[in-house]
């Protein structure tokens, strides 16, 4: 029944309830270029001109925190003795191959765990299972089984990213429309030319996606694996400088490992945009 | 008769039972007809397009095209859905040939035709822009492009239009109206826009629900459809048409009990 006093008294209650504008709270939506960049600025400079200040004052014994500084030097100092090139290109070397072989052998059997529901059911389980036990679990098997050298630590990163990779490619799959695929049928393709030519391609960026995070992942594992046993990387490196106190060599395997993972990040979201422009966000 | 349906029926088990999603559809459609089966939703009317283009198999019944029977999908019926209907990491001239490159077809002979077909539906000019910078229509007269390419001997429409707003649909329905006259295409469209399917056929099938059955054939005659959507929307025999098939898919919806409709 059509109240007046009962829609006034609502009315009431809801009207001063309004959405205030804003620039800075707004939800799911972007904010001017030129905040964006003063934001991200900020959120660089700020950890660093903290970082400066408390060295500066002298809050904390440098031997524990070197100050920016301080690290600058040694990276410079690592950098002309050749030893952080010679670190870093045994990390990303190890990270190359054994990513490469994981990315090569997960990218074809996520494609088929996607496109057939008995590979998926055949393979799955297991998957779903390896994935959840910890990679540097294996460490002491690995070094068992293949030694000290280059061996386990390529086994170890392939076996860390291999079972996610292969499911998060799988994953891709479930976002083909299943018109595409049945047009293709009508078209004539078989299921070869379907999984190569239609769902290869449409999955395409989430792959290269999925590879993008998975990388991460296998930083991690570099740096364990280096950790315990090595002669050179920048996990050596690390652990290495701990033995002999020298904090400054410790915040340059850090960040060089930092950086080199940010490079990587972007560098796979350049070809997604360079492979795949169909996919660019509009 | 060119495409002939007889005795098909389709069940799909569920948890409560047997839903039955066509039953005994009889009927059959000659070379250059264009045939559109009306329904409500849950009348089977995509179910029985499934099954014409091989994509389903029915329980009961068959469909045969030129005297062979349909087991699976092929390249002798082309077909066009409503949604997702471009590949779209495809420039529209690769969408339009990747049929024809499905059939190893040299890419000389491949551009020429996908050329010419993007010339029928008037597409020549964004021949190398991605499906993402097309509109709705245009997406579609793509989709169309490319199963006419691959020269089908049907043209199997699947709701083409129903995702697109009123005005582009009218345009589409006199752009399909030229299409038609043109190739003298044989074409079996469904839909559930009554107007759409006055509008377009020689002849309208129309579907009751639970289960999915043909209650009423219809021949329609109306003068040439190029004088366009406005004049023949205005000619009394279009409204006969129409009020009589609103009518039939009205009665139909009070007849049913609330089941659920497991196929749209």
């Amino acid at each position: 029944m059509t109240d007046p006093a009962r829609s006034q008294r609502i009315r009431d209650q809801l009207q001063p309830r309004r959405l205030r504008p804003s620039v800075f709270w707004r939800l799911a939506e972007d904010i001017p270029p030129r905040l964006y960049w003063r934001l991200v600025t900020l959120s660089i400079l700020f950890p660093l001109a903290v970082w400066g200040l408390v060295t500066w004052v002298g809050a904390v014994d440098p031997t524990f925190l070197p100050s920016p500084g301080q690290v600058v030097q040694a990276a410079i100092r690592l950098g002309r003795s050749g030893e952080l090139w010679q670190d870093t290109w045994a990390s990303v070397g190890r990270i190359g191959v054994g990513f490469t072989l994981s990315a090569l052998v997960a990218i074809p059997v996520g494609l088929l765990m996607g496109s057939f529901a008995s590979v998926r059911a055949l393979l799955e389980p297991l998957f779903g299972l390896m994935r959840y036990m910890p990679a540097p679990a294996f460490i002491p098997l690995l070094i068992l089984y293949q030694g000290v050298g280059e061996a386990p630590k390529v086994t170890l990163i392939f076996i860390g990213t291999f079972f996610f990779n292969a499911l998060m490619v799988m994953d891709t799959v479930k976002f083909v429309p299943k018109e595409l695929i049945e047009t293709t049928y009508m078209l004539g393709g078989n299921r070869v030319a379907t999984v190569m030519q239609v769902i290869f391609p449409h999955v395409l960026p989430g792959v290269l996606d999925a590879c993008r995070i998975n990388l991460a992942a296998a930083w991690q594992l570099v740096i364990v694996a280096e950790l315990v046993a090595a002669t050179e990387g920048l996990g050596r490196r690390i652990s290495l400088a701990g033995r002999f106190l020298r904090t400054d060599e410790i915040f340059v395997g850090i960040i060089v490992i930092g950086l080199i993972g940010l490079g990587l990040d972007l560098l796979f979201q350049y070809l997604v945009r360079l492979t795949c422009p169909w996919a660019d966000a509009k | 008769m060119f495409l002939q349906v007889r005795q098909l029926s389709k069940h799909f088990p569920t948890k409560r039972g047997t839903l039955v999603a066509l039953e005994d559809i009889n009927f059959s459609v000659a070379a250059g007809e264009f045939v559109c089966a009306v329904g409500a939703s849950g009348s089977g009317k995509s179910t029985l397009l499934r099954q014409i283009a091989g994509l389903d198999q029915p329980t009961c019944g068959g469909v045969w095209i030129d005297g062979q029977r349909v087991t699976g999908p092929g390249a002798d019926r082309g077909i066009v859905f409503q949604h997702y209907s471009l590949y779209p990491w495809m420039t529209v001239q690769e969408n339009v040939e990747f049929g024809l490159k499905l059939h190893g077809i040299p890419p000389r002979v491949r551009r020429e035709q996908a050329q010419y077909y993007l010339e029928v539906v008037g597409l020549t000019a964004f021949a190398q822009a991605l499906p993402r910078q097309l509109s709705g229509g245009m997406k579609q007269r793509v989709a169309i492009a490319r199963a006419l390419a691959a020269e089908p001997r049907i043209l199997l429409l699947d709701e083409p239009f129903g995702a697109l707003d009123l005005h582009t649909r009218e345009t589409m329905h006199e752009f399909m109206v030229q299409l038609w006259q043109r190739t003298r295409l044989t074409v079996f469209m469904i839909t559930h826009d009554v107007e759409e399917a006055v509008f377009l056929a020689n002849r309208i099938l129309a579907l009751s629900a639970h289960p999915g059955r043909i209650c009423r054939e219809m021949q329609v005659e109306l003068p040439d459809r190029s004088l366009g959507v406005m004049a023949i929307k205005r000619h009394p025999a279009f409204h006969d048409y129409r009020d009589e098939l609103v009518r039939l898919l009205r009665q139909q919806g009070r007849a049913d009990a609330p089941t659920p409709a497991l196929v749209a």
